[in-house]
């Protein structure tokens, strides 16, 4: 008798196709790489609670432009080491990065329509 | 001769979940997860497009980083906002990311051999999903403690348009929490009740890929609401 019966009914060669997936994903980082990556974060994050004290920093123009950097550093260090998107699928990267640039955009969209920012012509 | 029976299906209750891979050869529930993630940007996207639209459009106070009288009292009411209280809060989501990771690794070296002392407990995945619960529910501990000093100093979510805003926001955050905390206490029950293994690392790291965009969607909130004036 046959002890290595298929679990489905398609033929051999099918059946190989249907199930082995076509691209192996890259190895994930270390458990070094992942305290390295947290211990950056909290850095980032003591940088930016320390900015905030400082009433000269805040009153001058650099304050925003640089909270909003490093608020961008921490998402993507985040989303690039621990939601694994450096190593993973690129389609994984589309699905990800394709509607947060368009929710980005409706973002700074509104914030024209609203008022909240202004372009300088000529 | 194999006979024609041979053909039926053979059920090994023993073996791992089958696989769903899609014409791409990946897996359709992380394709699932990562569209679900991307269909999330655009919710809390809005969230934060209210919540910016409306800032500094308040009427009356308590406000987020002014000072604010009371004309029909004449009460001083202070900032609203607690930044080292939530400095805290922020500080260990961050943390609660790094347990999450850490689960996902022991997870998929479960059936490694473990030599050290070190290398058992970071193999250890009951502990990492523990911390990482215990992150998320301190965190949503800090959320409370927020939200009921804001109602005890006057700003509730019908008092100004920052209190709309700023209570939708962060409560839709608190709810994805909560959802992310309950998540991880499935995973828990499943590795108490018959151990999570490397075949199953793909059902932590959907878990895992949820309960990291929470974090990252709090990174933004703690710059644009929090710590921008």
């Amino acid at each position: 008798m046959d002890t290595h019966a298929s679990a489905t009914n398609l033929p051999d060669s099918a059946e190989a196709n249907a199930h082995v997936p076509h691209e192996v994903e890259h190895a994930h980082p270390t458990w070094s790489t992942y305290w390295k990556v947290a211990l950056i974060l909290t850095l980032i994050t003591v940088a930016e609670v320390w900015a905030y004290y400082i009433p000269s920093f805040v009153a001058g123009r650099g304050f925003i432009p640089t909270l909003l950097a490093l608020s961008a550093l921490k998402f993507t260090i985040v989303v690039m080491f621990y939601m694994h998107l450096k190593y993973d699928h690129r389609i994984f990267r589309v699905l990800f990065t394709g509607p947060l640039l368009i929710a980005s955009l409706t973002l700074l969209a509104l914030m024209f329509l609203f008022g909240h920012l202004y372009i300088k012509i000529m | 001769m194999t006979a024609p029976a041979a053909r039926i299906p053979v059920v090994h209750t023993s073996a791992p979940a089958p696989h769903h891979y899609t014409t791409l050869g990946l897996d359709s529930r992380k394709v699932a997860i990562w569209a679900f993630i991307g269909s999330e940007c655009m919710l809390f996207v809005s969230l934060i497009s209210t919540y910016l639209i409306y800032k500094g459009r308040s009427v009356v106070g308590p406000f987020p980083h002014e000072t604010w009288t009371d004309p029909s009292t004449g009460h001083v009411l202070k900032p609203i906002l607690n930044i080292p209280v939530t400095s805290a809060s922020t500080f260990v989501l961050l943390m609660s990311s790094l347990f999450m990771v850490l689960a996902l690794a022991a997870v998929q070296n479960k059936e490694k051999p473990k030599h050290s002392r070190g290398e058992r407990v970071l193999g250890n995945s009951k502990l990492w999903l523990w911390m990482t619960a215990i992150a998320g529910t301190t965190f949503l501990g800090f959320q409370a403690f927020e939200f009921t000093s804001f109602v005890h100093e006057g700003l509730t979510i019908r008092t100004n348009l920052f209190g709309s805003s700023f209570f939708t926001l962060t409560g839709f955050h608190g709810a994805h929490v909560t959802a992310g905390v309950l998540w991880l206490v499935t995973l828990l029950a499943i590795d108490y009740r018959r151990g999570l293994g490397s075949r199953d690392s793909l059902l932590v790291d959907i878990a895992a890929l949820y309960w990291h965009f929470v974090d990252v969607i709090w990174i933004v909130i703690f710059t644009l609401v929090y710590l921008i004036k």
